[in-house]
């Protein structure tokens, strides 16, 4: 029983210590404050660990030079575990308790959207990471965001596709809001590019043969497929299409932009075409892109500290930035002043392209910040 | 009246922290996601703690009531109120349609397949993406308004939902004291035992499953409303777990008990969060911690624990007065 009792000490001991230590984070000086809620767990942590560790390494670095405006950047971060109802919550608590200046998150669109009209309610400026088109459009005063939209991919893909001479289309996509979204802007957009789509096959997320959607694509008279879809579905999907000895032009979405798919993928992967953002190949740009020193810059400083860096921290870099400069042109923290100067970012050179917002652009970028990219020997090509 | 007098002190409680801390994060809004969930926690243990019975799908319902919620007054442009009751009866009819084959089911056996229709609804909300919104969720949902009042502040949320957890209190209590409440009982003791007395169990069984779901389905729809967007992940088999974990952890067969799992199991995570990276650790060890040390539960071991307390400095014999008392808390 005493046994019993010292236990019960302890856990109020752990008890006391964690308010204790919850109302120390209150006290804060003259800063600038940035909010943040990423899915740095969970199934979408390959979206929020590096995120989070761009935007810690970067604010370090504003800091160890002096700051914005002379004062210190703070930044308040939460993780969502990839779960909307918490997001909900930490864009709250951000608002409410931590009277963030202005919020850089929102790894996921379900987190986003979930968390919008809170944000919307309590006007703080907000930089969203997350890729559905939903976000900007129709567009909301307060949020913007960074990565490129699911509408452009699609864009982007079926303009290659117009140049190859390819007009009958098999879509195969995956169930998760990243698939579903972004099937129904390729279904939308296929028409206004003279293309037809031929099939139309889904999958789970966490199927582990695709052989049979694949089968029905083989029997289709499509001339291209185009999968969107990312986690290890796409992967799959490329060996199946292989495996079955189809030799069409396989497409993908930048939702497999990363080193992973091709490990993944293997020597299926020879070939396949996707849209993604110029970080992947970054070194081998022209020297005379405008982008080329961004990115180059943002790829050793990431890499150099944490290891292979992928276009999603890229996004993060890109919202803090942005939210960063405005803050600076505005000359304060108030919310009004802030947002109306990230809706006048004008030519920022950022990690996914170069960003020239207005009243009815929250996002800014144009198709030309994607790049088409093919894998070869296993390794990014450019496309020209 | 002594049998409610916990009753009134926890509505004082309620009624006096907003008074006095109108602007703290952790009243305002922690305090009506607590609320949001004792509703739904009190609902749980009719079926769970009282009726010995297990439901691993409730989240569901919690669902259900939102989406009904959500797609009739953004769709349909219904008033909410009446969106709300649309959903309670939706929820009526299908938790009675599911309680005929499932709970001619028992132990695991029930577990699984409440947990099949759990999967099953979210699965639903997931691909049915023309009225559902699919995982991309539902927005645009219009918040409820009172006698020309629009409930569209925290404090004004907290009231709202703070109404709602104690009259879902109330009738609780209420129902445990009934005839009703007896025949849960004795289900719980014995359904055998139950059916020679002459308890119709599985009419009992049904109408508390029915119950419970329908008072997760009011949360649903408080939840639409609250948070102006819904999106399937929310009601997925994650939250059925959390809500059962709270009547567990609070003590079973006790409705206070469920109010004090629900209280913790949301208050928990928001003060671990300075912990960063070491807050899941923390939090499933103090689950496990608790579970290992109190296995009846947070509340029935803390009451004891005063009650022992108590009895030590008044003297050795317990006083009659004292075992009445013990006899309210565990109700």
């Amino acid at each position: 029983m005493k046994k019993r009792n010292k236990c019960l000490a302890g856990m109020a001991a752990v008890a006391l210590g964690m308010l204790s230590a919850s109302s120390v984070v209150l006290a804060a000086g003259d800063t600038i404050k940035v909010g943040t809620f990423l899915s740095v767990t969970g199934p979408a942590s390959f979206l929020g660990d590096p995120e989070l560790k761009t935007l810690q390494m970067y604010i370090e670095d504003i800091n160890a030079k002096g700051g914005i405006d002379g004062k210190q950047v703070e930044l308040v971060h939460y993780d969502t575990g990839g779960n909307a109802k918490k997001a909900v919550n930490f864009a709250k608590r951000l608002i409410k308790r931590d009277k963030v200046d202005v919020i850089v998150g929102g790894s996921t669109s379900g987190s986003t959207l979930a968390s919008m009209p809170e944000i919307e309610k309590s006007g703080v400026p907000f930089i969203s990471l997350a890729g559905s088109v939903k976000i900007v459009d129709p567009v909301s005063p307060w949020t913007f965001k960074t990565p490129h939209t699911d509408r452009m991919a699609a864009s982007k893909v079926y303009l290659d596709m117009q140049a190859r001479g390819i007009t009958k289309v098999a879509l195969i996509s995956g169930d998760g809001g990243f698939g579903k979204s972004g099937r129904a802007q390729s279904l939308a957009l296929a028409p206004d590019f003279g293309i037809t789509i031929v099939a139309d096959e889904s999958y789970g997320r966490k199927d582990t043969d695709m052989t049979a959607q694949v089968t029905n694509i083989r029997s289709s008279d499509a001339q291209a497929i185009l999968n969107f879809g990312f986690g290890s579905g796409p992967a799959i999907v490329t060996k199946n299409i292989r495996q079955l000895g189809i030799e069409l032009p396989l497409y993908q979405s930048h939702g497999v932009a990363s080193k992973k798919f091709i490990d993944l993928a293997g020597d299926a992967a020879e070939g396949v075409r996707l849209p993604a953002a110029a970080l992947l190949v970054a070194d081998k740009l022209d020297d005379s892109d405008q982008q080329k020193a961004v990115l180059v810059a943002y790829k050793n400083a990431y890499e150099a500290k944490y290891g292979p860096v992928s276009t999603f921290g890229g996004h993060a870099y890109d919202g803090l930035y942005i939210a960063l400069e405005a803050i600076d042109r505005a000359n304060s923290t108030d919310k009004t002043a802030v947002r109306d100067q990230i809706e006048a970012t004008k030519g920022f050179v950022g990690t996914s392209g170069i960003f020239t917002m207005s009243k009815d652009d929250h996002l800014g970028l144009g198709l030309d910040a994607f790049r088409m990219l093919e894998i070869r020997n296993g390794d990014w090509a450019l496309v020209e | 009246m002594n049998r409610l007098k916990g009753f009134y002190v926890y509505a004082a409680v309620v009624a006096l922290l907003p008074i006095l801390f109108p602007d703290n994060y952790f009243v305002t809004v922690v305090g009506a996601t607590i609320l949001l969930n004792v509703i739904l926690a009190v609902g749980l243990n009719l079926f769970i703690g009282y009726a010995g019975q297990i439901s691993l799908g409730h989240a569901a319902f919690f669902g259900i009531g939102a989406y009904s919620s959500a797609v009739l007054t953004t769709r349909f442009e219904l008033n909410a109120w009446l969106a709300m009751l649309v959903g309670l009866g939706l929820v009526y009819v299908i938790a009675n349609l599911v309680a005929r084959p499932i709970l001619k089911l028992k132990g695991h056996y029930l577990a699984m397949a409440t947990l099949g229709f759990g999967i099953i609804v979210n699965i639903i909300l997931v691909q049915e993406s023309s009225w559902s919104g699919g995982p991309d969720g539902l927005g645009d949902i219009p918040t409820l308004s009172l006698f020309g009042f629009d409930i569209d502040t925290d404090l004004r949320w907290y009231g709202m939902i703070a109404f709602f957890s104690l009259a879902a209190i109330l009738v609780s209590l209420n129902i445990i004291d009934s005839r009703a409440g007896r025949e849960l009982r004795a289900v719980h003791g014995s359904e055998f035992a139950a059916q020679m007395m002459g308890v119709d169990t599985v009419r009992t069984r049904t109408n508390v499953f029915v119950l419970s779901a329908m008072f997760a389905s009011l949360a649903g729809s408080l939840f639409a409303h609250q948070q102006a967007f819904v999106s399937p992940e929310s009601f997925g088999f994650g939250f059925s777990i959390e809500i059962v974990t709270m009547v567990v952890l609070g003590g079973m067969a006790s409705t206070y008990g469920a109010v004090f799992g629900a209280i913790v199991l949301t208050l928990l995570p928001e003060t671990l969060v300075v912990f960063e990276d070491y807050e899941m650790l923390i939090f499933g060890g103090i689950l496990m911690g608790g579970m290992i040390f109190m296995p009846q539960g947070l509340f029935v071991f803390l009451t004891q624990k005063i009650r022992t307390v108590l009895n030590h400095r008044s003297g050795p014999s317990p006083k009659p007065q004292d075992a009445q008392k013990t006899l309210e808390c565990d109700s």
